[in-house]
């Protein structure tokens, strides 16, 4: 049995200058299910699917809000996701009690990314099995981060994480450059259409498995409630589904190229950025 | 009688003992004294300022704010320092004034300064408000006074918050409020009614602005006795910020002779 | 010569011949709150002053914490500023929690707590708390200073609380009146009274001035009123 003798914790590296524990928690990503975040000129949107665990019980809740404007939606380890946003929340509260003012999200995520840095680099921790989308509100606008267990975060204008997110990603792509002149309501209606093409077939976007958060100037973090979200789901409702094949397998994941016995390195879709 | 010793400082019944007719002091039993003890008696703390500087003022004008204070810092009554500069450009939003002792405005201005060369490191483009620093200072003095070991200063923070001027004081408590005239020590006394007299009649602009406040200052110098002549004049709008080089008042006491003096 | 100092350091008092720094301030200021059936008006007064000088005359003392709880509160400054940034925190905080705004009688219970926290270096504020209840009910809740509690239907506190609160135990509480028979305050009533109360006060208090600053408190949300007091 293959066995890889460089993941035995985070502090080890690969010949090939890897840390498989941090690749390895990158994946823990791509099994949550897909969540979608884009923005336009003024508001910034975060669209996530919930999924429930059995038919017996609840959605599992996929958007936490921040403060009132920020606003986070996860994708990994829920746990690990309770977690950070304490930490976001109680940053968001330091910084509104010592300076009278919202946290900048910019740096909001700078002080996540140091603290999810720590976990990757300590023989005695882990790193953090989540994925986070992050969309925010502040004097410069609105923004939309994304954040990696890797500790990487990256500035986005629109970003989808999560099971099968490439199809997300890949309708993002093609349709980037109408967001930023859209309106909230088109812009709400290409979240949708992007986390759709995330379903397997059979599936399809309701207002119990779908939440849609909004924050924009005068306009705190909201999370829709049942009727929102009824009108906005309606804005897509029996169009024809794009890419929705069932051909569309989320992220690369492992690399099917490889044989089996194969002593090189487990091959990850998305390596650790090295700039 | 010389048996009998010195009668009123007798010597100590045996070695580090204690003195006939007195208590014995038990080793370390200093430090069960009265559970009433404050941090004071571990730890010097300040009770009064040391060296001081007087007034500053600060006036609101349609555009911006302008703030006033001379340069002296006294030392009780001597005129001790006389290049005490503090009238600060915090960044382009926010001009700073301090009044009450110099020494812990410069400490907190090393403070105020490396913070805001922090922020430029982070390189995003944001820049501190001066409500942010208005609050930021509350908690910092507060937090001081909290722990009887007060920053003994009064600040006016003027700047342009959003586009609109702002000014507000924090005194050494950590009191915090926002008003169209801002006068500190003595010049609450004298220079208030004077501005407030002026901003009731009407809107200033920033020449009114300025000349009614170095109208105070000459006001100021002429009664308050730990004032100077020269002192510094600062202006913020939404172009920037401009600290003035100390100018000298010119001062005329060819009417002393008629005050008559009893 | 025997010296409680130098021969018994166990009787001393520490820091008695010290010149003690004074971390209190008085910024005066006075508070008034009524409620009714279903609405609760508060008020207080604009004037913020030390001594015999006025900081400024647009202070509003009043403090929305939620749309349906309203915290007045003076004395003294600075405590009064610290105290409601941490309200503020532990509210949003609680919002957080129990995905739900605070109720008012919620808020004050942990008013009286936080209050107490500080029990043995008190925040000196006498704080009243205005709002509408789990039941749509207007509440007043009142507090000295280091957190007793203590819920009724009107209540004066702050510079002026003691000759305010006599006239509204008259006029609300019909208290010392005979063959009167008890009814609720109508709201326009409770707001004329209110600006009665302060126009009195001003008169009397040099604390108290300027303007009143009053929020009424309903179902439908906070509705802001500015009165004019006297400014000398």
């Amino acid at each position: 049995m293959f066995r890889n003798q460089y993941d035995s914790d985070v502090t080890v590296w690969s010949p090939q200058g890897r840390l498989h524990q941090v690749e390895y928690a990158m994946e823990a990503v791509k099994l949550g299910s897909a969540t979608v975040a884009l923005k336009n000129k003024q508001f910034a949107v975060l669209i996530a699917l919930k999924r429930a665990v059995s038919e017996l019980s609840a959605y599992q809740k996929k958007i936490i809000p921040i403060d009132d404007h920020i606003g986070i939606s996860i994708s990994g380890l829920t746990a690990d996701a309770r977690m950070l946003s304490r930490f976001m929340r109680t940053e968001c509260l330091n910084h509104r009690y010592a300076h009278d003012a919202a946290m900048p999200v910019g740096r909001l995520i700078a002080l996540v990314g140091n603290k999810m840095q720590i976990c990757t680099q300590r023989y005695d921790k882990r790193p953090l099995g989540v994925g986070l989308l992050v969309a925010g509100y502040d004097d410069q606008g609105p923004h939309i981060y994304q954040t990696c267990p890797s500790a990487n975060f990256f500035d986005c204008r629109a970003m989808a994480i999560g099971a099968r997110s490439q199809s997300a990603r890949t309708y993002l792509e093609k349709h980037l450059s109408t967001f930023m002149d859209c309106d909230l309501q088109e812009l709400v209606a290409h979240g949708l259409r992007a986390l759709r093409d995330t379903l397997p077939n059979e599936s399809e976007l309701n207002t119990k498995n779908v939440s849609i958060a909004i924050v924009g100037p005068k306009t705190p973090l909201r999370v829709c409630d049942e009727a929102e979200l009824t009108r906005f789901l309606a804005l897509v409702e029996g169009e024809e589904r794009r890419g929705g094949s069932g051909s569309a397998t989320g992220d690369a994941g492992p690399a099917p190229d490889r044989a089996p016995g194969d002593d090189r390195d487990p091959q990850v879709a998305v390596a650790m950025d090295t700039e | 009688m010389a048996f009998m010793g010195d009668v009123l400082n007798p010597l100590p019944l045996w070695q580090n003992g204690p003195t006939p007719g007195s208590f014995y002091n038990f080793p370390g039993n200093a430090s069960l004294g009265p559970v009433g003890r404050t941090v004071q008696d571990f730890k010097a703390h300040s009770a009064n300022p040391i060296t001081t500087t007087t007034t500053v003022i600060g006036l609101k004008f349609d555009k911006g704010c302008v703030i006033a204070a001379d340069t002296l810092g006294s030392y009780g009554s001597l005129a001790r320092f006389r290049d005490c500069p503090r009238v600060l450009k915090v960044n382009d939003l926010i001009l700073l004034g301090s009044g009450g002792d110099y020494a812990d405005y410069q400490y907190l201005k090393d403070i105020i300064e490396q913070k805001i060369i922090d922020e430029q490191c982070i390189g995003d483009g944001l820049q501190l408000k001066p409500k942010s620093l208005h609050c930021w200072l509350t908690r910092v003095l507060y937090n001081k006074r909290s722990k009887m070991d007060p920053l003994w200063n009064n600040y006016v923070v003027a700047g342009i918050q959003d586009g609109e001027p702002f000014l507000g004081a924090v005194d050494k408590l950590g009191t915090a409020y926002e008003d169209a005239t801002i006068a500190t020590g003595m010049g609450a006394y004298m220079a208030t009614p004077l501005l407030r007299d002026a901003l009731e009649k009407g809107p200033l602009d920033e020449e009114s602005a300025k000349a009614l406040v170095r109208k105070c200052m000459e006001v100021l110098f002429y009664r308050d006795a730990r004032s100077f002549p020269r002192y510094q004049l600062g202006v913020v709008t939404a172009d920037g910020v401009i600290v003035e080089e100390p100018v000298e008042l010119k001062h005329d006491w060819t009417l002393a002779h008629m005050i008559q003096m009893k | 010569m025997l010296s409680v100092n130098s021969n018994f350091p166990e009787y001393a008092v520490p820091g008695a011949k010290q010149l003690r720094f004074e971390p209190y301030a008085d910024n005066g200021g006075s508070v008034v709150a009524i409620a009714g059936e279903d609405y609760a008006v508060i008020g207080a007064d604009t004037r913020l002053s030390t001594g015999f000088s006025i900081y400024t005359r647009e202070q509003k003392k009043l403090f929305k914490l939620s749309d349906r709880t309203v915290l007045g509160a003076t004395g003294c400054w600075c405590d009064t500023l610290t105290l409601t940034r941490l309200l503020q925190a532990r509210m949003q905080m609680y919002e957080h929690e129990h995905n739900k705004a605070m109720s008012t009688p919620a808020v004050a219970q942990m008013l009286s707590t936080m209050l107490y926290y500080k029990r043995f270096f008190p925040y000196y504020i006498s704080n009243i708390l205005a709002g509408l209840d789990a039941d749509g009910k207007g509440c007043v809740y009142s507090y000295d200073p280091i957190g007793h509690c203590e819920r009724s239907n009107y209540r004066a506190g702050g510079s002026a609380g003691a000759q305010l609160q006599p006239l509204l135990d008259n006029q609300i509480g019909l208290k010392n009146m005979q063959n009167v028979t008890e009814a609720p305050v109508p709201k326009d009533k409770a707001l004329a009274l209110l600006k009665d109360v302060f126009i009195s006060a001003a008169e009397r208090d040099i604390y108290t001035g300027d303007c009143i600053y009053i929020l009424v408190i309903t179902a439908s949300g906070i509705q802001e009123e500015k009165f004019e007091l006297r400014k000398d």
